[in-house]
Order: C-alpha cells, then sequence, then structure tokens
C-alpha cells in the first residue's frame, strides 16, 4: 500500500470544517468496519473518508449493474442499456449512472470530488491524467495488490489532495461484453472479475 | 504664487472634482440611458440590449467571478441543460483538470465569452481564437485517424462539433441518419393550427387560477374552463359595436370565453387600455417567459422597457423603425392571429437577405399551398416553423417556442428540432454550412459538405 496512513483533519478553516461535518454524515450512516484506521478524537482521517465513500460508491454501482442493468438488459431481455440512453429510450450505462452521480456532486462543493478512470478508457478523456492517477491504476490492476488501495497525496494546481484508488472490477457479464466490443475501447479481453479501471477519490488537504 | 491663490486653486480643484463626482454619480443612478458612459467597451450582439441594465450581469458593485457566473447561468442555464451541454462547467471543477484549467478555465462562462471586448470578440460571441479545442484534444489526430492533421480551428466552426450542444452532431447519431435523403417522405411539421390544438379541435383550457392548462386534442370546441365560447354581442367593452370588439369576436380569446374585461380591467378596477406582458403571461405562461428570454422581450425582462426596432443591429424595415416590441407586436392586440404572427408580422420589422428571399423559397410555395388548402396540414414552412418551432411540453399540452434565438445560435442546433422534421440529416448538416444557402432562404443546393458522416462511416467499416 502507498502513500500516508491515517493522516488527520484539522478543522482549521471554513471548508475544512464543513469537510468535517460532511464526513461525520456520511460515516455515521455506513458501518464501522468499512473504515480503514482507527478514529481519533474530534475527527476522522482523509483515508477513512474516502474509505467510507466508496464503500457506498461500489455498493450502489454493483447493485445498479447486477439488480437493474444485468438483470433487466441481459437476463430479462427487459431494456436495453445504451451510450446514448435517451435517443436510445435505454437505461444508462452503469460507467454513466456512476459518473452523472460524480458530475451532481460536483456541483454541489461537497467537500470531495470523484471519477471513474482506466488504463484502457473508451472516452480518452478518461485515462490517468495525473503522475498519481498513473500509480494508482497501475498497483490497483497489478494482480498482486488484489483487495488493496491505493493513497496518496498530490498537489494540483495550487491544491493539496489526499487520493485515493479504489479497484474498478468487472461484477457481471455486461461489464465485458461492452467493453470488449465497443470500437473505441483499447482493450477486449475483459474476463469477470478482471480489474477494468479505478475509482479515483480526492479530498482537499 | 501667493499662498492666498494656493488654497483658491485647491478649493477650485476640490469643488470641480465634487462637481464632476455629483455629475457622474448621477449619470450612474439615474436613468439607465445616461449609464452609456460607463460601459468599458462595445456590447456583444448577444447583450447589448440589455448593457445598460448594469446589475443584470454585475449583481454587485464588486461582483465575484462566481457572482458573474451566476449571472450567466441563471440566463442561460436552462438551455444549456435542454441541449444536454457537452461541457458543463462540472468537467472543469474537478482537481484532475487544474493543469488545463490554467490554461483555459471553463469554470466561467466570461473565459470563452468575455464582454466588452469587440475588438477580440467574433461569431457566438466567443473572445478565444477559435483553436481552443487543442488545449484539451490536442492528441485526437493520433487517436482518431480521420482527424490527423486536421487544424483546431476547424473543430467547431465546420460544422462537425459544437461545444455545448452536440445533440445531432455525435457519432453514433450521424451512423443512424446518415443515409436519410434529402426529402424525408411525406414530410410535415407542427403547423400553426396543429400547434395551438385548433385544427385537430384542441381547446384552450384554463384553470381555476386562469392558468393555461392541458389541452388536449380531440376536444370539440376551445373554451375556457367551465366557459361557454363568446360571441359579439357577450363582448363587455366600453364600445361594443367597435371595430376592437368585432376582431376580438372572431378570436380564440372569445373562443375560450376570454372577454374584454379579463385584459382590460386595471388592477384596482376600471378599464385600462394598454395591456402588459405579465397580463399575457398569466395565461400564457410558457410563451411569454420564452418570449422574455429572447431578442425580442430581453429588455423587458430586466426592466428597461420594450426593444425599438430602430435599436435593432440586424436589418430592419424602414416602416418598423417607430416600433416598440411586445405580445400585440406579433399577435395583433384584437385579433390574436396565429397565421400572420409566423409570417407577416416577421417580414414587416426583418429585412435582412433570408426573410427578404423567404416568398421566392420552396418553403413558402408550400405555406401557400397550406393556407389554400392543397397541401396537407403541416406541410407549410413559414418563418415560425424553423424559428418559433412548435413542442410537446412535459404536460402533453402543445405550443410555440417563443425565444427565438433558442435553436438559432449555432445553427446546427435547428437539425434536430426543426431540419429533420422533413430533411435527411446529411442535407441537414451541409445545408446549414453554407452561408450563401442561409441567406437565399435554400435556394438551390449545398456548395458546402461536412465530412462528418464520412468520418463517423470510415470508422464503423
Amino acid at each position: 500500500m502507498n502513500g500516508p496512513s491515517c493522516k488527520r483533519i484539522e478543522a482549521s478553516s471554513g471548508v475544512q470544517r464543513k469537510l468535517r461535518v460532511t464526513v461525520l454524515t456520511v460515516t455515521a450512516a455506513l458501518a464501522s468496519s468499512a473504515l480503514g484506521c482507527a478514529q481519533k478524537e474530534g475527527g476522522i482521517t482523509p483515508q477513512q473518508m474516502t474509505d467510507a465513500l466508496h464503500a457506498v460508491m461500489e455498493s450502489d454501482r454493483t447493485v445498479y449493474t447486477k439488480n437493474v442493468v444485468n438483470r433487466l438488459q441481459n437476463k430479462e431481455n427487459v431494456i436495453k442499456a445504451s451510450e446514448h440512453w435517451e435517443d436510445d429510450k435505454a437505461l444508462p450505462l452503469p460507467a454513466q449512472m456512476f459518473r452523472m452521480g460524480a458530475e451532481m456532486v460536483a456541483t454541489k462543493n461537497a467537500g470531495f470530488t470523484y471519477s471513474l478512470l482506466s488504463k484502457w478508457p473508451i472516452n480518452k478523456q478518461n485515462k490517468a491524467n495525473t503522475e498519481l492517477e498513473t500509480k494508482g491504476l497501475d498497483f490497483v490492476a497489478d494482480a498482486k495488490n488484489t483487495g488493496k488501495h491505493f493513497y496518496g497525496e498530490e498537489k494540483l494546481g495550487d491544491k493539496s489532495y489526499f487520493t485515493a484508488v479504489y479497484a474498478d472490477t468487472a461484477v457481471v457479464e455486461a461489464c465485458i461484453t461492452c467493453h470488449n466490443g465497443h470500437k473505441d475501447s483499447p482493450r477486449r479481453d475483459f474476463q469477470l472479475g478482471d480489474v477494468m479501471g479505478g475509482v479515483v477519490i480526492r479530498v482537499p488537504l | 504664487m501667493s499662498r492666498r491663490t494656493k488654497r483658491l486653486s485647491w478649493a477650485l480643484w476640490a469643488l470641480c472634482s465634487l462637481a464632476a463626482g455629483a455629475a457622474l454619480a448621477d449619470r450612474l443612478l439615474g436613468e439607465p440611458r445616461s449609464r452609456s458612459l460607463f460601459l468599458p467597451g462595445k456590447t456583444s450582439d448577444g447583450h447589448y440590449q440589455i448593457e445598460l441594465e448594469c446589475e443584470a450581469c454585475h449583481k454587485s458593485e464588486f461582483s465575484s467571478a462566481e457572482d458573474l457566473q451566476a449571472a450567466c447561468v441563471e440566463c442561460h442555464g436552462p438551455e444549456l441543460a435542454e441541449a444536454k451541454d457537452s461541457h458543463p462547467t462540472s468537467k472543469f471543477t474537478d482537481p484532475r483538470n487544474a493543469e488545463r484549467v490554467a490554461i483555459l478555465d471553463g469554470r466561467y462562462c466570461v473565459t470563452c465569452h468575455a464582454e466588452h471586448r469587440p475588438e477580440r470578440t467574433g461569431s457566438m460571441g466567443l473572445s478565444l481564437p477559435v483553436d481552443y479545442c487543442y488545449h484539451c484534444h490536442e492528441d485526437v489526430g493520433t487517436e482518431r485517424a480521420s482527424h490527423a492533421g486536421l487544424p483546431f480551428d476547424g473543430c467547431a466552426s465546420a460544422g462537425c462539433h459544437n461545444f455545448h450542444d452536440n445533440r445531432a452532431l455525435y457519432e453514433d447519431y450521424l451512423l443512424q441518419h446518415g443515409t436519410q435523403p434529402r426529402l424525408l417522405g411525406q414530410p410535415t411539421v407542427g403547423s400553426f393550427a396543429n400547434a395551438h390544438g385548433e385544427a385537430a379541435g384542441g381547446s384552450l383550457a384554463l384553470d381555476e387560477a386562469g392558468n393555461e392548462a392541458a389541452r388536449a386534442e380531440g376536444d370539440a370546441a376551445p373554451t375556457r374552463e367551465g366557459a361557454r365560447a363568446l360571441e359579439l354581442a357577450d363582448a363587455d367593452a366600453v364600445d361594443p359595436s367597435g371595430r376592437h370588439a368585432e376582431a376580438w369576436s372572431e378570436s380564440a380569446h372569445a373562443r375560450a370565453g376570454i372577454n374584454c374585461s379579463g385584459c382590460h380591467t386595471a388592477p384596482g378596477g376600471g378599464f385600462q387600455r394598454e395591456v402588459s406582458v405579465d397580463l399575457c403571461g398569466s395565461c400564457h405562461q410558457g410563451e411569454t417567459n420564452g418570449w422574455l428570454a429572447g431578442r425580442h422581450g430581453m429588455r423587458v425582462k430586466v426592466g428597461l422597457g420594450p426593444m425599438r426596432v430602430a435599436d435593432a443591429r440586424l436589418p430592419m424595415t424602414e416602416a418598423a423603425q417607430g416600433r416598440e416590441l411586445a405580445c400585440s407586436s406579433c399577435h395583433g392586440d384584437h385579433g390574436t392571429e396565429l397565421e400572420q404572427a409566423g409570417l407577416e408580422a416577421c417580414e414587416s420589422c426583418h429585412a435582412d437577405l433570408h426573410t427578404r428571399s423567404y416568398r421566392s423559397s420552396q418553403h413558402f410555395s408550400l405555406l401557400l399551398a397550406e393556407r389554400s388548402g392543397e397541401g396537407a396540414p403541416g406541410t407549410g414552412v413559414s418563418c415560425a416553423t424553423c424559428h418559433l418551432p412548435a413542442y410537446t411540453d412535459e404536460s402533453g399540452r402543445r405550443s410555440r417556442a417563443h425565444n427565438q434565438n433558442d435553436n438559432l445560435r449555432p445553427v446546427e442546433k435547428m437539425i434536430r428540432t426543426v431540419c429533420q422534421d422533413c430533411h435527411g440529416l446529411a442535407f441537414s448538416i451541409d445545408a446549414l454550412a453554407d452561408p450563401e444557402l442561409v441567406r437565399s432562404n435554400f435556394k438551390g443546393s449545398p456548395n458546402k459538405h461536412v465530412p462528418s458522416i464520412d468520418f463517423a462511416r470510415r470508422r464503423a467499416e
């Protein structure tokens, strides 16, 4: 595992105070087992925060992929999922669902941002853009790091961030059939259980 | 210089400064027209009508970048959302794009659309060099063979891409519709009659609060809910035998049960001659909001009073120079004639080549045929057909967009909302990319060819 261990958030500014409230709200709703480090008095660490956020994201993403898209499209043939879901009167793809949430969060000044990136992105704008993203995507894609997450700090613009990268794996058939068949996909040999990319969560320090 | 003279000089300077300050303050805080002195530069075509209402954009004396952005979004946010904006602000607030934002700060509209900078403002109010796509998409030539070597100043200006609105331009849409013929079979568009539910026998129903309610096609006659259709004998006007009452008796208002007093009753009771935009909007809310958002009504929206035709930057007819714009400018004051509003009203003011060429166009021939009964309903094409397109809202109500700028710039916005009602995608893209063809009101065939569909096909193969 890379990067710092549990770095405590100091409530030294208004933004950080807001962050702490957000964090506490989120973590209170989550099982303590989702937390990667012991809670410290008066606040939680950025890693605890990103781990908790990822637990929610991964769960929602898996539920949508398995119980909505894969069930309705692949098992019951009720409705297709499509990249152009509005024009095609179809379900949004799981990756689009995830990104729409990320874009909505981005408008809320929520104290963190997140994105879904890959070493093999269909949209080239979703490849690694920073040095830490490259390291993180390599780390989670490496078979010997299965089950581990990548943590680090980076300076982007004039701000420093705690950045966490979590493996994004192919959980159902729909994931790999889409990515293996898409004309813009740079890799077409994905199998169930493969790491296809990574969820990157950033918390300003 | 003696001490006394010096003192007098200082006193005189102070007095002059105070007087100048007071005069400037008077101009700044006085009538809007007196504020022109403070304009830092010629305002863009999109905003010049409201340039004297500084607070429309500068919400406070020392507006922050965020305040200014909020003002942009207040007016333009809904149309960007409707257009499925390809580059929403959220793409740029992600810290992973910090390096790019340092070069092109897409978090703020004014990065690309700086105001009061005529020396560097071009088409679409763009104040950046047109090759701005390069900053984020510099490797597109290596990703897509079809784009190798293409100049970046053509991405958004050649008819292939648009920064905000790519609803008709995205690759799979091109592939799906790229084989359509120039003219689709049995083309029809939302006619005046269809759009207002009259040909179909629809009704203009108003609920108890006076708001326009769902207008179901197939209703026997257009009536106000709970009210009967009115005739001339029912008019409650001061002079019910006058020509205004006669015109009203044949109008949609009479059929909907709206009597003279419905529009001419002053807030405190008694007769009022003038009918405000607000009053029209109390029933025709969607249409009024659209009108206020467009070039025709934007001055009224910010409280500057009606747009004067003489102030237009587009060519206007000599006869219209003294006019001011209100609902009745296009709809008439009592007849509320819809056909006239969609053609003759436009021609009475607009004198540009596109408008003047209309009557020699195929579109006009089709309209004449529809009006004479030779053509089927919905086959005629008027000004309003393309510039105030008919639509069905979420409640199922048919209406016409009244913000005539909404689908006008960039012209590619018209492809899906209008052109493809009758024409194939390839022809529509090429036709709109040919400015001469647009000016001549589409007389002949496009002399431009946008290769986007060819690119998409080659890649799919």
